[in-house]
């Protein structure tokens, strides 16, 4: 498990690069690309430590450390916290030299920042553990949700009659079934995992996408500009690839933003409800749910995972509109 | 260009158009009958609703769904049978050997790729070249319908144009393949006056320097004055006189053309109530049978309630569907 783990980090790390010589190659690209830096240079950074935070934690492998942890694969941020050892007996408050229940000394005086839960275990290696699966739940999710979407909805705007028909009934089928239920169904079937749980997502969350995409294209069909690529004679495929698509590109960007934060928000409400991902924010809240009844209470496990998600969410949201800004032409700042 | 002696380039006869409706289908182009000579234009007038544009898309083949045009229907493009043509000929003879421009330059163009750019493709589309030879000749195109600094306007973006300039790329476009056909179907409609006159002496300079026939359509008799050889009257889906600009100008013969000439405002005639031709244009469905111009004719007769026209010569290049225009000539 841990190899497909560290591939998947290689191959992210070259399509990375990859993307940035395509956007520094092109001259558009490059200047959306600075444009964006320019208006969005906090969120990107807020993004960019949360998928750094995600890859550190992606790098595993085995060896080092004493007992069972000897034999398990390990990340670089297990590596770093330690956890076996960098923990307490129970809850401890943030930089709290004593444990919180009665007044014995901590193991570790003043090193948790954002103290330990019920477990001892210390809150600010969770929360950081939770940014890699937020970031599977929302992009790999998002990466099922928007091209089949897309794809359906296009195609049945386009072509209209039988496809439309058919694309339009299985949305509707799936619309009609409660999607908490459907969700809670598919993850009892499937297994409860991270990519059981991301298929399961991926197939109740795209009916939306896809009457969007539809009802826009049903819209740019009787456009003018197609009608005179009609009469240009271009084919269908590439007034859908020229003309369709472009314009619902901006539609594409902000579903993304909020598919993405949907996503993740929607595996919230999973944890809660006891199918969701093991180590996930949603889970950490879940736990501080109990904790928040008690007398003095007990804040920091909901706070951490809350600001963790809050920040990503955020800055995803404004990254994403800035974009759809940048992407339009006709909302663009002119460049002279 | 060697354009035959024989032969129009266009010629359309018996087209007939019909759309579902919720009695049965409904005709909205009908009997329609129509010849192009290379380097000619014809001017389609009419009503909003008669049926102008339907018999453009036609052409085409670009009839919106549920319309259909009827199977006895025939339109010779250069000799060839274009209703029985495949999906991929047709194809490749718009933008290629028929070119088409729209009423509305401010939405005809895609808004987020440069207007360049779609003319490039328009190019790539129909011409083996390379990319690089398709941007020059944009440029050379641009330069050729007037547009000022071709070089600079070629990476503009729609929104970044006027309507007349997008009224230029749009000609460009559909120019850029030197077609045979050029339809304008109301080209300067939505465009200012002062600009009106300024694209419509480009159509007219183009067609002339190129050999292109042009199927001008409009609704108004300024542009039909300007540029047209020849004009063809269309009323409720059917071309109710025909002849040369002077002819159809000076000594029209069908009712309705009179009609539409005297409706026309004049300075001499300032201060006093325009004239107007009496009633409304029937909706499709609608359209009175026989006749389809009684119910608003002022000199309608007994017959032309209860037979349809026939078509009268009034000279070897005028023709009128009327039964007075008939009564007349035998006389």
């Amino acid at each position: 498990m841990h190899w497909t783990s560290n591939i998947v980090v290689v191959l992210l790390l070259l399509g990375g690069f990859w993307l940035a010589r395509v956007v520094s190659k092109s001259r558009f690209w490059r200047e959306s690309a600075v444009e964006l830096w320019r208006r969005r240079r906090t969120a990107i950074v807020v993004v960019a430590v949360f998928v750094l935070v995600a890859l550190l934690d992606s790098i595993a492998w085995i060896g080092g450390g004493e007992g069972v942890a000897a034999y398990q694969p390990r990340s670089i941020i297990d590596r770093v916290f330690q956890p076996d050892s960098f923990r307490e007996a129970s809850y401890s408050a943030p930089f709290a030299r004593t444990a919180f229940y009665g007044s014995q000394p901590l193991k570790h005086p003043g090193a948790h920042w954002f103290g330990t839960d019920i477990l001892g275990r210390d809150v600010v290696y969770r929360a950081l553990k939770g940014v890699r699966v937020a970031l599977l739940i929302g992009v790999f999710t998002s990466l099922i949700v928007i091209p089949l979407a897309l794809l359906f909805g296009v195609v049945a705007g386009y072509f209209g009659r039988r496809l439309d028909d058919a694309v339009f009934f299985v949305m509707t089928v799936l619309a009609s079934v409660p999607s908490l239920l459907l969700l809670i169904a598919l993850i009892t079937v499937l297994g409860k995992g991270t990519l059981q749980v991301c298929f399961a997502l991926g197939v109740t969350s795209w009916v939306g996408f896809c009457r969007l995409a539809r009802g826009e294209t049903l819209k740019l069909r009787e456009a003018d500009y197609v009608a005179s690529a009609r009469a240009l004679g271009v084919s269908d495929a590439r007034i859908i690839m020229r003309h369709i698509l472009p314009n619902l590109a901006h539609l594409i960007i902000i579903t993304f933003a909020l598919t993405f934060t949907g996503l993740v928000l929607t595996e919230t409400i999973l944890s809660y409800l006891g199918v969701g991902i093991d180590g996930s924010w949603g889970q950490m809240i879940d736990q501080a749910r109990n904790e928040l009844s008690r007398t003095p209470v007990i804040w920091w496990n909901l706070a951490a995972a809350a600001v963790l998600l809050f920040a990503l969410v955020l800055a995803v949201n404004t990254i994403a509109d800035a974009m759809r800004d940048i992407a339009d032409p006709r909302t663009r700042r002119e460049t002279q | 260009m060697s354009a035959p002696l024989s032969g129009p380039i266009l010629a359309i006869d018996r087209l007939a158009v019909s759309f579902p409706a919720e009695s049965g289908r409904v005709t909205v182009v009908d009997r329609v009958q129509l010849a192009i000579a290379p380097g000619e234009t014809l001017a389609l007038v009419g009503e909003s609703g008669c049926g102008k544009s339907v018999t453009a898309l036609s052409i085409m083949r670009l009839v919106p769904r549920p319309g259909r045009i009827e199977p006895d229907s025939r339109i010779r493009f250069d000799g060839r049978d274009l209703l029985s043509l495949s999906v991929p000929e047709m194809r490749a003879l718009r933008g290629g050997q028929i070119g088409m421009i729209f009423q509305e330059p401010m939405t005809s163009l895609n808004p987020v790729t440069s207007v360049g750019r779609q003319v490039e493709e328009a190019i790539l589309l129909h011409a083996a070249i390379s990319a690089g030879e398709a941007r020059r000749r944009t440029v050379e195109l641009f330069g050729m319908v007037g547009i000022p600094e071709p070089e600079m306007r070629v990476d503009a973006y729609p929104h970044q144009l006027s309507g007349g300039l997008k009224q230029r790329v749009m000609i460009a476009m559909a120019m850029a393949m030197r077609p045979r056909l050029l339809i304008c179907d109301e080209p300067t409609t939505a465009l200012d006056a002062t600009i009106r006159a300024q694209i419509l002496e480009l159509i007219r300079n183009l067609a002339a320097t190129t050999g292109t026939a042009v199927l001008l359509i409009t609704h108004d008799f300024g542009v039909v004055n300007v540029v047209a050889d020849r004009v063809a009257v269309m009323y409720a889906g059917q071309i109710v006189e025909e002849g040369t600009r002077e002819e159809l100008l000076a000594r029209p013969r069908h009712p309705y053309t009179q009609g539409l000439l005297r409706s026309i405002p004049r300075p001499e005639a300032r201060g006093r109530r325009l004239e107007e031709i009496k009633g409304a244009v029937p909706r499709p469905g609608q359209w009175p049978a026989a006749c389809r111009f009684h119910t608003r004719c002022p000199v309608a007769m007994a017959g032309c309630y209860i037979h349809d026209p026939a078509c009268s010569d009034v000279s070897p290049t005028q023709r009128a569907w009327c039964h007075l225009v008939a009564e007349e000539l035998r006389q």
